[in-house]
């Protein structure tokens, strides 16, 4: 009987396919999980990873293909379904409950009752219990939101197991987490393990993978590259099959970054410090030069950008614009000194989705030029038309809201909306995130004919090899400061990952 | 130390005791053990509509019928009992059946078709005032001899005081509602939706069920509040209990339920009537005051106190 | 030519906002064509036009200028149901300096005006600067006013007699009610201020995503606090032409109800209560259809009282038809009787 389930896979999942508008995000992927195993799940941005966790969760349906657990085909409609089967789910940002207690949020829906009213002391006493398996020692009755991250994550794991998991599926789970606190996890991991549990491990963090994983699975574009044994897989074969032809292309023509013979600083930062998210960084940007900004989520990068955008105001420390000493209060001031900023999450800050391609172009000129001096419809087409041609943007006209565009070519517009104000430093965070492959290459390209036209860019990125690609020098921040600066032969993606992981 | 959470009960508290210390040091008769029962039997409607508007508040959204609704099962007990000669335990029954059901109509309609709860339940404090206009404009007087039985009934207490019986009911309920929202699994998903309805609903909560179940619950409640008013004034009439939705708003608050939800205790809100109670106590003993002093005062109060969850969630966020 | 631009034209208003609002306001003239044939008529005496048309636009002069303020609030994604409070304030203060002051007619409207925009300031303030839900925000201001009106007042409805004042309310212009003129002025100005520079753009990039605005820039703030401004000062007008109309100040029952009509007039026109696209055309159109609604209603001899029922039915269908999930499932509906 054991024998017998150790051969079978416990949870399988074939020839799943998903069709998103434009894109195919899964092309017939097969995927399977043995009981007592961590498998990581790997691919770069837009692989598919997140859409093949999220029909196997109930998130989203699939389109053809078939998933079986312990050889019985399920189809769950909600993550609800999901997790009474036995597939539990842990993301980064915790989908737990802050305002309830630590207890309520292992047990909420299945509280012990008598009479049905809930015994806490029952309750809190069954949590503690819970908790001791993974050496957690914590008040069970005070709120989740009194507690890190770290310990949050832990007892959504917590929760899953509690709930008879089968199958653990971990989205980034280390991402906000430090070096102690991953070890903690991994040694639960292990344990869970052992006690016959399937888990499925995303993450970024190659070192990580080869730490705690049994075996990887690559998706590259939707489709599926490889199941392969943790030892047939070398790290350097491993970034291989994540990375494919596709962005080979695009970083063989790098390298020749011409480095700048001797430039003037454009933006100087010396010691700029905001309470709990920027520690102490000093940084410079040339004209004319494209400087990366690496880094880990929550590592200071997105926040050096709000910062310089006047998002952020400074606590202490200061930021020269051509030598003069500038006051960045809020974006318009900032937009004043010829700083435009793409911003990280573009949903939620770049684009004004119901309004048109051609209103989000116009917007930061007509912001620029003051309320007063109204851009009328038709020089907002003519302008919109100027970029939607020479970008390419995939649209029949400049009237169609934004939000129907695809992630790419949102992006374009974005970036169509900030050069239409000819800025001097162009600050893009996370520029390429959920973009197709070919849009990819050609945001790529255009910062780099961007730069060859004098502009100064701040880039930052969790994609290595793309600031390798067109970086003239990377800064690397960890923990909200400054790290390290690499440029010339030292600038490599093996010498910045080497920076971020202390190493 | 005391937990951030508790800081606006506590105020709220204080403010009760301090209120009662300097009424009875400006009035004779204020600081009276009847002063307290008497607040209880004045605003036992009006808790009874803030508990419900507490669960409603706590699961992030708010209910702007509940003084129409009020004002409906009024009309209708009144309309039914005098002009129809129903018997009232055939007419209470029937009365709580249909403000349940539209608490459960206007639930569905913001589960379903995720409107906002304030539009829908605006509409529905049109709809149920409307109703209650179309019944009858008039006040419509209730003589019944259960009405007078009820009246007459209830338990003397120590110190002169008389509690009417359905200031009992009133406690019954309250305790309840307690249990109902600290210690039943319902109670746990109205939090739980109020703190987050998407990881609720990832963790299993039947936010449709749920929901719903708020709705109908305050609904239910606000039109067993209309009942009960009819034993305060021997009558229903369709413009009771206007801007009411505004007081039990502001009890919940006042009694410590955070706005967005979430956060809350059922005793806080009981805390926020009393304290509004002794506020519209003070003036009538004051006399010069207007009544309109009152709800100057309460929309103040509100104010200072939703200003208070303000501070206290920036520095907790912070700390 | 010609026919070329009409013909685009007609195209265009087939596919345009305008079609719906317009086939329900054409649908009720006809149903009281049918009713009355000469419900449309207008005649000349006196000095003045006379006829249901003009009545109908007279009358629905107050929510016509609540649902200016109220579409661009709503655009910013807030609301106000502080206005009929806010009616009630001005009026009470205009009719008292007019008791009990010699001050200047200007001066009256100066300060009724200045008292809408200063609730206005405190609706905003509460909305942009201490980050309070709009709607709990502007309840406190909806009770709280009527008492702080109840207080100017001494609890009385206090009246008076000037001509002036009153001939705002009851007063015509080239034969035209005044109250008409001051809708219209304030929808051209409004519609100029909005339209013909950035700041209607700006009030729709608040209202879709304020976020994203602000890294654009544009003060989200701020212009949540002018669209609060605006309804404030729209909702004083309104509260001075009731008072003039009624020659006093009733602070119990002025602008009671007007705040759903404003809302319901904005819905009608298409606007989602969630903010962004916004057309105050489009929300007098709804004014309009709300009016002749009343006006149906108490000619065709139904009970005045039905009104707040078939609003509130209104508002929850309106609601209905602009959600997604609704239309899904009539169009399957559809879909099924079709087949069966």
């Amino acid at each position: 009987m054991q024998q017998e389930q150790s051969e079978k896979a416990l949870f399988e999942l074939s020839n799943i396919s998903k069709q998103f508008p434009g894109v195919k995000a899964l092309d017939a992927v097969n995927f399977r999980l043995f009981p007592g195993e961590v498998h990581a799940l790997l691919g770069e941005n837009g692989a598919g990873k997140s859409t093949l966790v999220k029909i196997m969760t109930g998130v989203l349906p699939k389109d053809s293909g078939s998933i079986q657990l312990q050889q019985q085909e399920i189809s769950p409609s909600n993550t609800a379904e999901a997790q009474k089967l036995g597939i539990a789910p842990v993301y980064q940002e915790v989908n737990l409950l802050p305002n309830l207690s630590v207890a309520h949020n292992l047990f909420l829906g299945r509280e012990p009752t008598r009479f049905g009213c809930i015994r806490w002391q029952q309750m809190a006493e069954d949590a503690r219990q819970l908790l001791k398996r993974f050496k957690l020692n914590i008040d069970v009755t005070e709120s989740l939101s009194h507690y890190s991250v770290a310990i949050q994550q832990l007892v959504a794991i917590a929760r899953g197991v509690a709930m008879n998991a089968k199958v653990l599926v971990l989205d980034e789970p280390t991402a906000s987490l430090d070096s102690s606190e991953v070890d903690t996890l991994f040694d639960i991991l292990r344990q869970l393990k052992s006690e016959g549990i399937a888990i499925l491990f995303i993450t970024h963090f190659l070192e990580q993978v080869y730490q705690i994983s049994d075996r990887i699975t690559v998706l590259r574009s939707g489709k599926l590259i490889g199941e392969y044994p943790i030892t047939d897989l070398p790290r350097g074969k491993l970034i291989e099959a994540m990375l494919g032809q596709e962005l080979q292309q695009v970083t063989g023509e790098q390298t020749e970054a011409t480095e700048p013979a001797k430039r003037e600083p454009l933006l100087t930062v010396s010691n700029a410090t905001v309470p709990h998210s920027v520690d102490d960084v000093s940084l410079t940007v040339n004209k004319g030069e494209a400087v990366g900004m690496a880094g880990l989520l929550g590592s200071g990068r997105t926040e050096v950008c709000r910062a310089l955008f006047g998002i952020d105001t400074l606590k202490s420390g200061e930021i020269k614009i051509r030598q003069q000493p500038v006051t960045l209060n809020q974006p318009a001031d900032a937009m004043q000194q010829g700083i435009a900023l793409c911003p990280e999450d573009r949903k939620t800050d770049g684009i004004i989705g119901p309004l048109s391609i051609r209103e989000n172009i116009a917007l930061a000129l007509q912001v620029q030029a003051g309320w007063w001096r109204y851009i009328s419809p038709e020089k907002q087409r003519t302008l919109a038309n100027q970029y939607i041609e020479s970008f390419h943007i995939a649209t029949p006209d400049s009237e169609k809201p934004i939000e129907e565009l695809s992630g790419g070519n949102q992006q374009k517009v974005i970036l169509a909306r900030w050069l239409a104000i000819s800025p001097q430093l162009l600050i893009l965070d996370e520029p390429t995130r959920g973009i197709d492959i070919g849009a990819h290459a050609e945001i790529i390209k255009l910062i780099k004919s961007l730069c060859d036209e004098g502009m100064s860019l701040l880039v930052a990125s969790s994609e290595l090899e793309e600031l390798v690609a067109f970086a003239n020098r990377v800064v690397v921040m960890r923990d909200h400061r400054k790290v390290a600066e690499l440029q010339g032969a030292e600038l490599s993606s093996q010498s910045i990952m080497h920076s971020i992981a202390e190493v | 130390m005391i937990a951030r959470r508790f800081v606006p009960l506590l105020a709220t508290f204080s403010l009760l005791v301090v209120m009662f210390i300097i009424g009875g040091f400006q009035f004779e008769g204020f600081a009276s053990f009847q002063v307290v029962t008497n607040l209880l039997t004045d605003n036992a409607f009006l808790l009874v509509v803030a508990l419900g508007m507490t669960l409603v508040i706590l699961s992030g959204g708010i209910d702007l019928s509940v003084g129409a609704v009020v004002a409906l099962s009024g009309v209708l007990c009144a309309v039914l009992i005098s002009e129809y000669q129903w018997p009232p335990l055939l007419v209470f029954p029937l009365v709580l059946v249909i403000g349940t059901l539209f608490g459960t109509l206007m639930g569905s309609l913001i589960y379903f078709y995720k409107l906002q709860p304030f539009i829908v339940t605006l509409a529905g404090m049109f709809f149920a005032r409307g109703l209650a206009t179309t019944i009858s404009e008039e006040s419509v007087g209730i003589e019944h001899p259960l009405y007078y039985a009820v009246a007459d009934s209830g338990i003397a207490l120590p110190g002169n005081a008389w509690l009417p019986s359905y200031a009992i009911i009133v406690l019954a309920v309250l305790a309840g509602l307690f249990l109902l929202t600290h210690y039943s699994r319902f109670g746990g998903y109205v939090y739980a939706i109020g703190g987050n309805s998407q990881s609720a609903a990832l963790m299993g909560v039947p936010i449709a069920r749920s929901t719903i179940g708020i709705y109908a619950m305050s609904s239910f409640l606000a039109a067993f509040a209309g009942i009960l008013y009819t034993f305060y004034t021997f009558s229903g009439y369709a413009l009771t209990g206007i801007g009411m939705e505004l007081d039990a708003i502001a009890a919940v608050v006042i009694g410590g339920t955070l706005l967005t939800g979430g956060s809350g205790y059922i005793l806080g809100t009981l805390l926020g009537v009393m304290l509004m109670g002794i506020i519209h106590t003070y003036i009538i003993f004051e006399g010069s005051l207007n009544s309109w002093w009152a709800r100057i005062a309460i929309g103040l109060l509100l104010f200072v106190f939703i200003a208070l969850q303000k501070v206290l969630n920036r520095s907790s966020q912070r700390g | 030519m010609n026919t070329e631009t009409s013909h685009s034209f007609a195209e265009r208003l087939l596919k345009s906002r305008y079609i719906w609002p317009l086939a329900a306001l054409l649908l009720m003239l006809i149903f009281n064509l049918l009713l009355d044939a000469s419900f449309l008529d207008i005649h000349f005496d006196n000095g003045r036009f006379y006829g249901n048309p003009i009545d109908i636009l007279h009358r629905s002069a107050p929510v016509a200028l609540l649902a200016i303020g109220m579409t661009v609030v709503i655009a910013t994604g807030g609301i106000d149901l502080s206005v009929g409070a806010v009616m009630a304030i001005a009026g009470a203060v205009c009719a008292n300096l007019l008791v009990a002051t010699d001050v200047s007619l200007f001066t009256v409207l100066v300060a009724g005006i200045a008292s809408g925009l200063l609730c206005g300031l405190i609706n905003g303030a509460l909305v942009s600067y201490m980050g309070i839900q709009p709607i709990i925000a502007t309840l406190l201001l909806m009770v709280t006013g009527r008492g702080i009106a109840q207080l100017l007042n001494d609890g009385q409805i206090v009246t008076f007699q000037h001509a002036g004042f009153s001939w705002l309310g009851s007063g015509t212009l080239l034969g035209i009610p005044v109250t008409i003129w001051l809708v219209l002025l304030v929808f051209i100005i409004s519609q100029l201020m909005l339209r013909r520079t950035a700041l209607g753009l700006f009030v729709e990039a608040v209202g879709c995503n304020s976020s994203a605005s602000r890294y654009l820039g544009i003060n989200d703030r701020t212009v949540k606090l002018m669209a609060y401004l605006l309804t404030g000062f729209c909702a004083a007008l309104a509260g001075i032409i009731s008072a003039a109309d009624i020659n006093g100040s009733d602070a119990n029952n002025v602008g009671l109800w007007l705040e759903l009509d404003a809302i319901l007039a904005v819905v009608l026109g298409g606007a989602a209560l969630s903010g962004g696209r916004f057309s105050i055309p489009l929300s007098l159109l709804g004014v309009l259809i709300i009016q002749t609604l009343n006006t149906t209603i108490m000619v065709s001899g139904m009970p005045s009282k039905l009104n707040l029922l078939i609003k509130a039915l209104a508002v929850v269908l309106v609601l209905l038809l602009q959600s997604d999930i609704f239309r899904k499932q009539i169009s399957g509906l559809a879909g099924k009787w079709r087949h069966s």
